[in-house]
C-alpha cells in the first residue's frame, strides 16, 4: 500500500516566523531552500509524520489576497489556482487583529484550514490570553496555539492538520455585516428563483450560490468572466449593481475594495474582542526604545555605516585567523603528498593543480562564513527594514526605491539570492533598474579576491579598512550607475512606498547557525565540485602542450650551467616560458592586449576570465598560474606573497576595480536574464558592466601610477 | 483639507480617508490604514522624505508623498 500523501500550503503574513515554524516541524534536518531574507519563491519541505508523507509549501508572506508585487501574486495563484490538501495559515498571536483579516480572506477559498497561532509564548508575556477553543468554534476551523521559538505545541499542530484532512471538509461560518449578508441573500434568492446550475459554467463548477454572490458583490473578476456570457447576466448584473449601491451607501465609500476591507477587519475585531484578553498595555515597548536609536533622524546612519564597519573588520580581522592556518595547512599537505607521488605529471596534477587551486578557496571560508553571519543577522533581527526606511530618502535621490535595499545587500552575500528578492519591487522599471546594479554590491565570492589583494598590500592593521573602503566604492558607484540608468534608461515616475517594520526580535540561534552553516556547506561543496574542477582544467591548460624542443633546450643548457646560481635562474626562465607557451598562456597572450592598457599581465588576464564561471575560481587561476611558473626556492611562501612580488600596485587597483564591476558568474548571469524576462538584457548587462569596469579600471590603474610610479 | 503629510513628530491622529487609488490603496487598506484607526508620527529622516508611523500596532515606513494621500481628522 503507498504511503498516505497530503500536501499543505503554509500562509501567514510577512515577519509571522513561517520559516522558524518550518524548521521547527522539519528539525531542520532535511533540505531547506535558503531561508534567509524575503521568502520570494515558493519552497516546499517534505517529511514523514507517522507513516504519512508529508509536504509543505512555504509560500511568500502576503497581507491580503491581492495582485500587488510579485511575490503576493505567486502565493494567490497557487492558492487559487493549485492542488493542495489543506491551508496551515499562520498568525501572529500578538498582533491578530491585522492577521485575522487575512484569515478570514484564506476562509473564502473554503478548503480545509488549520490556524497556527504563532509567538503564543510573545503573547502571554504581553499579557494577552487567546481563548483558541472559542476561537476555533466561531470560526469552524481549528485554532493552535504554538511557538516556533519553544516548540510549544507544534506536534499538535501537525497531529491537528492530519486529522483535519480525513474527515469531509464543511463549509466554515464567516458571518459579514447585516448589510452584506442581505445583499448576498438576495443574490442567492435570485439563483435560486432560476434554477441556475452553476455546474455546468466553467471554472464555476465548485462553488455554492453564497460563494459566487459573494465574489459578484467583491468584484472577483472570475465569476464576472463566468457569467457574463450567460442568459442570466441580464438581470444579474442589473441585481448587482443594485446591491452595490445599497453596500456605497452604507459604507460611506464608493470603493468596493475598501468596504469589504473594513467588513473584515469588523469580523477580525470582533473575532478578537470575543477569544482574547489583554489585561495591560504596554506603552512603550522594547521595539519602540530600540527605534528610538537606531532609526533616530542624526545617529540612525552613522550606527548603521558602523555596523557596516565593523562587521568587515571582523570579517578580516577574526577571519584572518583560521586563514593562516588553513593555508600553512594546506602548503603542508601538498608538500606530504607530493613526496609520495613518483609520477611527475600526476604529482603537478595534484600539488599544483588540485591542493592550490582548491586550497586558495577554501582558505577564505571563515571570511565567508562571518560574512554571511553579518547579513543573516541583519535580516532576522527586523534591522534591515529600517535600514531601508533611513536611505529611502538618500535612495530616492538616485532614482531607486528603498526597498531595494533589501535586494542590494543580499547582494553582498551572493547575487543569487539578491536578483530574486528584487521580485518585491513592484514596478517592472524599478525591479530592472535594481538588477542592474545588485553586480555592483561585491558577492562573497568576490571577498576572497580582496583579502587576498588587501594582504599582499597592506599591513593586517589596515586591511579591515581596505575591505570597508572597495565595498562602499562599489556601493557608491552602484548609486551613480543608477541614477544615470534612471535618468537615460529607466525613466519615469515612482514605486510608492509603504513598507512594514517588524518588531525586533531576537534571533533563533538555530536559525542563524542553519543559514551560516548551510552556507559555508554550499561554499565547501563547490570548492570541492566546481572549483575542483576548474583548477584541474586551468592545471591542464597551464602545462599543455607539452613543449619538447624548448624542454630539451633548456635541460641541456642547465646541466652545461657552471653554478648553482645560474642553473637555478635558468630553470625559473625555462618554467616561465613554458607556462607562456602552454593553452592558458596562449589565450592570455592572446587576449592580453585588451588588457594591457589597464595594467593587467597575461595571468591577471586568464584569472578575470576564468572568473566569468565563478569567482572563486579567480582565486584559484591565481593559485595555479602563481605556484607554478615562481622561484621554486620561495614555493612555501603564502599566495599574497607572491601577489605583492608580481603585481604592481597600479596593476592591482584596476584589477580590483574591474573585478568590483565586472559581470556575475554564469549561475547569476542566468538567474539575471531569468528575473529581467529577456536574454537581452543580459547583453546589455554585459555592455553595461564591461565599459564601465574598463573605464574605472583604466582611471584607477592612471591615477594610483601617478602615486606609485612602476 | 489635513493630512498624515501635515503632522509632526510624535503627534497622533484619527484617520478620516484615503484618497490614493489603484494599487496603493490596495496596499495602504491591506496594510491597517482604515478609516477610524489611529496613526501617531514616530520619527522622520533626515531628508524629511520618509516616515515611520504607527498604525493598528503595526509600524510602518512611509514617504511623505503617500503620506498626502491620508487625510486625517483636523
Amino acid at each position: 500500500m503507498s504511503k498516505q500523501y497530503i500536501k499543505i500550503a503554509l500562509v501567514g503574513q510577512p515577519n509571522v516566523g513561517k520559516s522558524m515554524l518550518i524548521n521547527a516541524i522539519s528539525n531542520a534536518k532535511l533540505k531547506v531552500g535558503n531561508f534567509t531574507g524575503v521568502t520570494v519563491e515558493k519552497k516546499s519541505v517534505r517529511f514523514d509524520y507517522k507513516d504519512i508523507d508529508i509536504e509543505i509549501i512555504d509560500l511568500p508572506g502576503l497581507y491580503s489576497l491581492s495582485d500587488f508585487g510579485e511575490d503576493e501574486k505567486v502565493a494567490k495563484e497557487f492558492l487559487e489556482n493549485e492542488q493542495y490538501d489543506l491551508i496551515l495559515n499562520v498568525v501572529d498571536s500578538t498582533n491578530l487583529e491585522r492577521n485575522l483579516k487575512l484569515t478570514t480572506q484564506l476562509l473564502e477559498l473554503q478548503k480545509r484550514m488549520v490556524i497556527a497561532l504563532n509567538m503564543s509564548d510573545e503573547a502571554r508575556n504581553e499579557g494577552i490570553d487567546i481563548d483558541e477553543k472559542q476561537m476555533s468554534a466561531v470560526i469552524g476551523t481549528p485554532c493552535i496555539k504554538v511557538s516556533a521559538l519553544t516548540k510549544e505545541g507544534v506536534d499538535k499542530m501537525i497531529a491537528r492538520a492530519v486529522d483535519t484532512c480525513k474527515f469531509v471538509f464543511e463549509e466554515n461560518k464567516m458571518v459579514f455585516s447585516e448589510e452584506v449578508e442581505e445583499e448576498i441573500d438576495n443574490i442567492v434568492t435570485f439563483f435560486a428563483a432560476r434554477n441556475f446550475k452553476q455546474m455546468h459554467v466553467k471554472s464555476l463548477e465548485d462553488l455554492t450560490y453564497r460563494q459566487i454572490a459573494l465574489e459578484l458583490l467583491e468584484g472577483k473578476k472570475r465569476s464576472f468572466h463566468a457569467l457574463h456570457e450567460e442568459p442570466i447576466w441580464l438581470e444579474l448584473h442589473e441585481l448587482i449593481m443594485d446591491s452595490r449601491k445599497h453596500l456605497y451607501l452604507h459604507g460611506d465609500s464608493e470603493d468596493i475594495e475598501e468596504i469589504f476591507a473594513h467588513e473584515r477587519l469588523a469580523i477580525a475585531k470582533g473575532l478578537v474582542a470575543e477569544t482574547t484578553k489583554s489585561d495591560k498595555k504596554q506603552a512603550h515597548t522594547l521595539t519602540d526604545k530600540i527605534d528610538r536609536f537606531l532609526i533616530h533622524k542624526y545617529v540612525g546612519i552613522p550606527i548603521f555605516l558602523f555596523f557596516m564597519w565593523s562587521l568587515f573588520q571582523l570579517t578580516f580581522e577574526i577571519g584572518s585567523i583560521p586563514m593562516e592556518w588553513i593555508d600553512m595547512g594546506f602548503v603542508a599537505l601538498g608538500e606530504a603528498i607530493g613526496e609520495h607521488i613518483p609520477s611527475e605529471w600526476l604529482r603537478s596534477l595534484i600539488v599544483d593543480g588540485i591542493i592550490a587551486g582548491v586550497g586558495a578557496v577554501i582558505m577564505f571560508l571563515p571570511n565567508i562564513m562571518i560574512l554571511f553571519l553579518g547579513i543573516a543577522l541583519l535580516e532576522t533581527t527586523g534591522y534591515m527594514s529600517r535600514v531601508a526606511f533611513m536611505l529611502d530618502g538618500f535612495f530616492h535621490h538616485f532614482g531607486l526605491h528603498g526597498k531595494s535595499f533589501i535586494p542590494l545587500v543580499t547582494g553582498f552575500g551572493c547575487s543569487v539570492p539578491a536578483y530574486m528578492s528584487a521580485r518585491i519591487l513592484k514596478s517592472e522599471r524599478d525591479r530592472l533598474l535594481t538588477l542592474f546594479i545588485i553586480g555592483f554590491m561585491s558577492c562573497g565570492a568576490k571577498l576572497p579576491i580582496y583579502v587576498l589583494f588587501a594582504a599582499a598590500f597592506f599591513e593586517p592593521t589596515q586591511a579591515g579598512n581596505v575591505l570597508f573602503i572597495i565595498y562602499i566604492t562599489g556601493a557608491v558607484l552602484g548609486l551613480i550607475a543608477a541614477k544615470v540608468l534612471k535618468m537615460y534608461v529607466f525613466k519615469g515616475g515612482d514605486e510608492p512606498f509603504v513598507m512594514e517594520m517588524p518588531k525586533y526580535r531576537f534571533p533563533s540561534l538555530k536559525l542563524i547557525w542553519h543559514t551560516v552553516s548551510t552556507k559555508a556547506w554550499m561554499y565547501l561543496r563547490k570548492a570541492g565540485t566546481y572549483i575542483l574542477a576548474a583548477s584541474m582544467i586551468v592545471w591542464f591548460a597551464s602545462n599543455y602542450p607539452k613543449n619538447e624542443i624548448l624542454q630539451n633546450h633548456y635541460e641541456r643548457d642547465i646541466a652545461q650551467a657552471t653554478t648553482p646560481e645560474l642553473a637555478k635562474a635558468l630553470e625559473n626562465r625555462f618554467l616561465e616560458e613554458k607556462l607562456e607557451n602552454s593553452y592558458l598562456g596562449m589565450v592570455g597572450k592572446f587576449t592580453e592586449p585588451l588588457f594591457t592598457p589597464i595594467g593587467f599581465d597575461w595571468k591577471m588576464t586568464v584569472a578575470l576570465e576564468t572568473g566569468l564561471a565563478a569567482k572563486e575560481v579567480v582565486v584559484a587561476t591565481l593559485g595555479v598560474l602563481y605556484s607554478l611558473g615562481e622561484d621554486v626556492a620561495e614555493d612555501s611562501d603564502g599566495l599574497a606573497e607572491q601577489i605583492r612580488n608580481n603585481i604592481s600596485i597600479p596593476s592591482a587597483a584596476a584589477f580590483i576595480i574591474f573585478i568590483l564591476i565586472y559581470l556575475p558568474c554564469l549561475a547569476a548571469s542566468a538567474v539575471f536574464t531569468k528575473e529581467a524576462g529577456h536574454i537581452k538584457y543580459l547583453g546589455w548587462l554585459l555592455l553595461f558592466t564591461t565599459t564601465v569596469a574598463y573605464v574605472l579600471a583604466y582611471l584607477a590603474y592612471k591615477i594610483t601610477g601617478l602615486f606609485f610610479p612602476l | 483639507m489635513k493630512t498624515v503629510f501635515d503632522l509632526t513628530k510624535a503627534e497622533a491622529a484619527t484617520i478620516k480617508k484615503l484618497h490614493a487609488t489603484g494599487d496603493l490603496k490596495s496596499r495602504l487598506l491591506s496594510l491597517g490604514f482604515h478609516k477610524g484607526a489611529e496613526i501617531v508620527i514616530n520619527e522622520c529622516t533626515p531628508t524629511k522624505q520618509t516616515i515611520q508611523v504607527t498604525v493598528e500596532k503595526m509600524k510602518l515606513a512611509i514617504r511623505m508623498n503617500e503620506a498626502k494621500e491620508i487625510e486625517v481628522y483636523e
